[in-house]
């Protein structure tokens, strides 16, 4: 599969110079290297501009409602095991108005890739605090500047036993296409958090901001995503140096292995069409 | 001798009273008797005061009595708590030295449940089966049934257990016989049929299943949880996966995508969670997805009862969702129609891709009736999808074709080898994003008005009795179907006529029209405090209601209750 085969015909309705079609051009990348149909592929999403994403892509798309992408993500993937579920999704979407499908959806671990574009800002509101805004992040309801802790999400996820854990950033294309590539073949819920500019609302985590501050994991000094301790010490660090790449590594059985779902065939191919159930009238006789 | 009994199991939680009531009324069937068996209780784990009743006839019932004529008092508490619900002549069976009570009244009939037992096994785990054998000592039932349904119910623990459960059972039912000689209901002849003993919540899960639902999900909310657990239990069986939710927000959710990627999906739930499912209600009705939810309800507002019944989440129900899109709502008044109406709402869910409301409520849930089997030729599925085979040759696909019937091609992801976008923002035909006008009007006009017409053409025609030239007509919709039925046939003074609506919406306008006309006294029959029946009946049909009997006491409607308020 080529790049091209991905193409959407759906106008763009983001900024231009929005962080987010790093990710959009890396998600092609990744989906056209890892030679998935178009018809195989279901993005999901909940409301945002991230959650836009999904029709820039000629592949399944469900877009559902603010912060409810991952139970319809899951629900698809039971239903139907041969898809690859991707969604895409918001700081807000994910970590907010969704984060408890978000904690639970870990614990479940079935087989999806979630990719939350991290802004640090509301921007389909204009310009809110976000769990991740940093602190002092001053607009027009945090008037005074944020006083709230920011959320972080890679510690919650390693916490929570997430079996991969990653962040990019949206600027570097390449290294994001390989996070996407290695999150879709991982087989449970990889979290894929990318940092990404808000040109409009967020003017203190920039691209500039960003690009002083980014660097890869593993470039340098070796690193390994299998130790829990160091996935923990580098998901916190936050600051004048703000690494990138593969955090936390850990395979494990997924939903579909423990729950039996994926030694069946996928449900959507069962015939439905004259279920016989006389043999369990015996048990109210 | 009567020509019904009814039987009453009281203790606290814990004390394992549903299970000598079901089986008693296990035996009860296998002798031929026809049976209406409920529960009252308490929304907690241990202690408080629970009961299970068991009417028995030789005909068949639909509703429960107020008046017990056997009642088992497990605990000192229930024999104060039961003393005034017994008839003249009716005896409560206790262990006066156990429950620790002195007073000597003629109703109150000794026996040793404790000594029999330990007699008979050791344990004081057999008490129940003691009582049990008692409970059919009284009846005048021949034991041979009880030993049936006893050595069914070990029937995996070992001969060993088998045996002296057998010989519990025996104990009570000869301590009684020596002692009270008197057959109080003569046996129906020919004994036991082939009938299923099943509650509302069952019948929809084996609805459901029957239809083909393959995702089940939920998470656990009273009265609605033996839906539930009966899911969980056929899973592995019928190929079914059952996921406990985080929360109903996430099951209404993972139901939707499950549907969208072309599985027969379904949730259930109570009226607060069903509060927080109405996000969900209103997506589907925007994404054109098919989804069945139950609602069980229970006394509100907030958390209310959770353990009662009542019929007060009718309005929310008809509204519940922001914005305008079709839906339909059905009212199962029996097992039977539990049953029946659960395959039929996936079938028009699949038809129309709409939310499908199921409403049941706590009464209706827990009831127990001997029933027919069901006959599944009368449940077949429907489905409205772009088979397999067709999707081949699928080219150009629009998920939101404008048509003539509202409905667009429903084609399942991957069979197709174009794209499924699917969108809750407002969308056009291709399912992308749209902010325009005319677009905005052809989907309303598609979501709303096409669909509720052709949803119009299918509404279940409502039951009625007696109604011709009747001094009184009882209208109600749910769980009253039984009360109003019996109360119909058993009301003297004027001639007592009923109509039962098994689905609320779209309303069964014309056909409620018709069966009105020229009616002179129209009561309303609700669990309810605002008569929601009687101002639905009037917005749709224009008809006014002359009066209502509202119950909202968290307690279902029996016979005398009715019969007193008419």
């Amino acid at each position: 599969m080529n790049v091209v085969d991905f193409k959407s015909n759906d106008e763009i309705a983001w900024c231009p110079g929005c962080g987010d079609f790093g990710i959009l051009n890396a998600l092609k990348k990744a989906l056209a290297l890892l030679d998935k149909k178009p018809k195989d592929v279901l993005l999901v999403s909940g409301i945002g501009q991230a959650a836009k994403l999904p029709h820039y892509i000629k592949s399944n798309c469900f877009n559902g409602l603010h912060g409810r992408a991952l139970p319809p993500a899951v629900g698809a993937k039971l239903a139907n095991r041969n898809l690859t579920v991707i969604v895409t999704t918001g700081d807000g979407d994910c970590y907010g108005e969704g984060g408890n499908h978000f904690m639970h959806n870990v614990r479940r671990n079935a087989d999806i890739t979630v990719i939350v574009h991290d802004n640090q800002v509301y921007g389909l509101t204009k310009g809110q605090a976000s769990p991740t805004s940093d602190p002092g992040f001053e607009n027009k309801v945090q008037v005074g500047g944020v006083i709230l802790e920011p959320l972080h999400p890679l510690e919650m996820a390693i916490a929570l036993g997430c079996g991969f854990v990653a962040r990019g950033f949206s600027a570097e294309s390449e290294h994001l296409t390989n996070l996407i590539v290695e999150g879709v073949r991982h087989k449970g819920f990889s979290l894929i958090d990318v940092l990404q500019p808000c040109v409009t609302f967020n003017k203190k985590n920039t691209y500039e901001w960003y690009a002083k501050r980014v660097y890869k994991l593993g470039e340098g000094s070796p690193y390994d995503p299998a130790d829990k301790m160091s996935a923990y010490q580098k998901a916190a660090e936050w600051g004048d140096r703000i690494p990138i790449g593969i955090m936390y590594r850990n395979e494990k059985a997924s939903y579909g292995e423990k729950s039996g779902v994926d030694t069946l065939p996928p449900l959507v191919d069962g015939d439905i069409g004259d279920i016989d159930i006389h043999d369990v009238f015996k048990e109210y006789f | 001798m009567r020509e019904e009994l009814t039987i009453r199991i009281a203790g606290e939680a814990g004390q394992g009273i549903e299970t000598v009531g079901m089986a008693l009324a296990r035996i009860f069937k296998k002798a031929g008797f026809h049976i209406f068996a409920n529960q009252d209780y308490m929304s907690r784990i241990r202690g408080g005061n629970n009961f299970f009743q068991i009417r028995i006839a030789n005909r068949e019932m639909f509703t429960h009595r107020l008046m017990s004529d056997i009642t088992v008092a497990l605990n000192k508490k229930s024999v104060a708590l039961h003393k005034e619900a017994l008839h003249k002549g009716g005896s409560i069976l206790l262990d006066k030295a156990k429950s620790g009570i002195t007073e000597n009244d003629t109703r109150l009939f000794d026996i040793p449940f404790h000594d029999l037992a330990v007699r008979a096994g050791g344990k004081d785990l057999f008490i129940n089966t003691v009582s049990c054998g008692a409970v059919v000592g009284m009846t005048g039932t021949p034991f041979t049934y009880v030993e049936e349904i006893v050595r069914d119910i070990f029937s995996n623990k070992g001969e060993e257990i088998i045996k002296q459960n057998v010989a519990a059972a025996k104990a009570g039912f000869e301590f009684v016989r020596e002692r009270s000689k008197k057959d109080r209901i003569a046996l129906p002849a020919g004994g036991g049929r082939r009938t299923l003993l099943m509650n509302g919540n069952e019948a929809i899960a084996l609805g459901a299943i029957r239809a083909g639902c393959k995702f089940y999900t939920a998470y656990p909310m009273t009265p609605s949880t033996g839906i539930l657990n009966a899911m969980a239990h056929y899973a592995k069986r019928f190929g079914i996966v059952v996921e406990q939710a985080e929360d109903e927000i996430a099951a209404v959710n993972m139901a939707i995508g499950a549907s969208y990627a072309g599985v027969r999906s379904m949730t259930a739930t109570s009226g607060g969670g069903f509060a927080l499912m109405a996000e969900g209600i209103s997506l589907a009705g925007m994404v054109e997805t098919p989804l069945v939810v139950a609602c069980v309800q229970r006394p509100a507002p907030a958390t209310g009862f959770p353990t009662r019944t009542e019929q007060a989440d009718l309005d929310f129900l008809l509204h519940s969702g922001h914005g305008e899109f079709s839906r339909a709502v059905y009212s199962p008044g029996t097992i039977e129609e539990a049953f029946y109406l659960t395959v039929k709402a996936f079938n028009i869910a699949d038809k129309y891709q709409i939310p499908v409301l199921i409403m049941s409520d706590q009464h209706l849930a827990d009831s127990y009736r001997d029933i027919e089997p069901f006959d599944t030729a009368k449940a077949r599925v429907e489905r409205y999808i772009v088979s397999k085979e067709d999707s081949g040759a699928v080219k150009n696909y629009k998920r939101y074709q404008l048509t003539d019937s509202g409905i667009s091609p429903r084609a399942v992801p991957s069979w197709i080898d174009d794209p499924v976008y699917c969108d809750s923002d407002e969308h056009t035909e291709e399912g992308h994003i749209t902010e325009d006008a005319s677009t905005r009007i052809a989907m309303v006009e598609k979501r709303l008005y096409k669909k509720t017409a052709g949803l119009s053409g299918e509404v279940e025609k409502p039951a009625s009795y007696n109604i011709d030239r009747a001094d009184r007509i009882l209208i109600g919709f749910g769980s009253t179907y039984g009360v109003m039925k019996e109360a119909s046939e058993t009301m003297k003074g004027g001639k007592t006529g009923f109509i039962h609506c098994s689905q609320v919406w779209p309303f069964p306008a014309r056909e409620m029209t018709r069966l009105l006309k020229g009616a002179k006294n129209i009561l309303t029959v609700e669990g309810n405090a605002g008569a929601q029946f009687g101002r639905l009946l009037k917005r749709e049909t224009g008809i006014s209601v002359n009066g209502a009997v509202l119950r909202f006491d968290g307690r279902p409607f029996d016979l005398d209750y009715l019969m007193e308020k008419l």
